[in-house]
């Protein structure tokens, strides 16, 4: 698992029934492109978050393929329709095979 | 033949828009819809003869990149906050303790300390800066290793600490026991340095609002600090910047922690009092 | 042939032009719309690409791509090493269809967002991002 991978989540705690909300999402990554060289030439190897999805009560909201011209430090924004209460669940996927999560609330104001 | 194509070409290389020479834009800087950040004020008096206003350098930055820092949740700097965070928090060295032992709640204990740093330590008679006064603590409180001085581990604390500060005055003396310091940072910010023979004035004072190849000119202010770079996708600390700007007039630049930097962070810092504590800021 | 001096001139300043020029392409760009689309012409409207005019670094240049109705749109990055940038594929509880992110370009080139819409049928978008070099970044 990658050092200091930290996800940062901005989801409102409650919504009307079938309301969208902006959904805005970051986490600290490298995005090791294997564009860059090393001192001696060699190339350093892709390692990348190549897949995001955010899913409410596990039902899809985005799912989104992600490639090595994604900046370091990956950010999404965007928007979830907000039916019924529940969790808004946001996953990234590394090249190396680590997962990351986070989860957020949503009740029903 | 010859001739379509050189006026083809010529025509086209004229074509191409120039860049505009900008003075710092008219943008205000909200950050979440409530922190009003002042990013324009007068000059303070000990500048009185060469600058009447001093500006943050959000205010040279494009539209793009100034709307990273108006939300705490489109800035990516507030990420490594979040580190810092986890870090105040945890137990670290031989005393058994982590900075909330002692601290308590960063928002409470951590207010306005960013606005006021550097400044002079009493008990160890010498000027300190942030970096300086956490690795005393570390040490000293704690027990625990220092960080390395331009660490991500010194940085993201750094960071924790200047969000509490945010929208507050810079504020930092520059009289009493810390004159002398603040007179040799002074005479640092005025030699020219490197190959190039630049000063940080060449720049920073006499040329803000210009571009340099395609870079546009801030004051030099370091309110925004420690401020996430575009460039390197990373937060960067004063000591840092300093080290690169007189790497790049091609001279063999001062340490990291060095007592010049010390003395220069004062400097520059107070020729920024009265504008917000911004950091962590979002900058090229 | 002979080259006179206003040949080899004109010449020269061609290959200055070029230079300048924003004249990156890549012929793999063709390749991955084509696999997308399956050789679909598509409209030129319906998706709309929002990014800076001049970016402030290439590093980090923030777009976003919106298109009503879309289920997934490509965005495409013609002059990188590879135009790969990301696609997003929109789920039954997505909100607007629009989505915004940061992403690296490593010269002036031209930025390309592709909407696959649910009936089927395809849109493209395009905006020439110029991405500056060398200030004294430090």
């Amino acid at each position: 698992m990658a050092e200091g991978v930290k996800p940062r989540v901005k989801a409102p705690s409650s919504a009307a029934a079938g309301e969208a909300v902006v959904l805005k999402t970051l986490i600290s990554h490298q995005m090791e492109s294997g564009q860059r060289k090393n001192a001696d030439g060699t190339a350093i190897p892709r390692s990348i978050i190549n897949r995001f999805t955010c899913e409410f009560n596990g039902k899809s909201v985005i799912d989104v393929k992600m490639e090595p011209a994604i900046s370091t430090n990956p950010y999404f924004e965007f928007e979830a329709v907000i039916p019924e209460a529940g969790d808004l669940k946001f996953t990234w996927y590394d090249d190396d095979g680590s997962v990351y999560e986070d989860v957020k609330s949503v009740t029903i104001a | 033949m010859k001739f379509k194509a050189m006026t083809a070409v010529a025509a086209l290389l004229l074509s191409v828009p120039a860049m505009t020479l900008a003075d710092p834009d008219e943008d205000s800087l909200v950050i979440n819809g409530e922190i009003e950040s002042v990013t324009e004020t007068a000059a303070p008096a000990h500048l009185s003869d060469v600058l009447d206003t001093i500006y943050s350098g959000w205010r040279f930055r494009e539209d793009e990149t100034q709307q990273l820092q108006m939300d705490d949740f489109d800035n990516p700097g507030m990420i490594f906050a979040d580190l810092g965070l986890d870090q105040w928090n945890k137990v670290e060295g031989e005393a058994g303790k982590s900075c909330a032992s002692c601290h308590g709640d960063v928002e409470e204990s951590m207010k306005g300390v960013r606005a006021v740093y550097p400044k002079w330590n009493e008990a160890a008679q010498e000027v300190r800066t942030l970096a300086m006064q956490i690795n005393d603590c570390r040490e000293t409180n704690m027990k625990a290793e220092p960080y390395k001085y331009t660490s991500n581990q010194m940085t993201n604390m750094e960071a924790l600490i200047a969000v509490q500060s945010r929208g507050m005055p810079v504020d930092v003396a520059i009289d009493g026991p810390v004159q002398a310091t603040w007179e040799a940072g002074k005479e640092i910010y005025y030699t020219r340095y490197g190959q190039l023979e630049l000063s940080c004035a060449n720049c920073h004072e006499d040329n803000y609002g210009n571009m340099i190849r395609a870079d546009h000119l801030s004051q030099g202010q370091i309110n925004g600090f420690p401020t996430y770079r575009l460039k390197n996708a990373k937060l960067n600390q004063t000591h840092d910047r300093f080290r690169g700007c007189i790497r790049d007039t091609r001279g063999h630049t001062f340490d990291a922690g060095s007592p010049e930097f010390v003395a220069l962070e004062l400097y520059v810092a107070s020729r920024g009092n009265g504008l917000s504590v911004e950091g962590p800021s979002v900058r090229n | 042939m002979d080259f006179t001096r206003r040949d080899t001139l004109a010449l020269g300043m061609g290959a200055v032009a070029l230079t300048v020029l924003p004249f990156r392409v890549n012929a793999a760009v063709d390749d991955v719309i084509a696999e997308f689309t399956g050789g679909a012409t598509m409209a030129d409207s319906g998706v709309t690409l929002t990014a800076p005019e001049i970016a402030e670094n290439g590093n980090t240049v923030p777009i976003s791509v919106e298109s009503e109705g879309a289920v997934a749109i490509m965005v495409l990055a013609a002059g990188n090493p590879t135009p790969g940038v990301a696609t997003f594929n929109f789920g039954e509880l997505a909100g607007a269809h629009a989505a915004s992110t940061r992403i690296r370009l490593a010269g002036t080139q031209d930025v390309i967002a592709i909407a696959k819409m649910a009936d089927g049928s395809f849109a493209r978008a395009s905006s020439n991002v110029k991405v500056t070099i060398g200030g004294c970044g430090g």
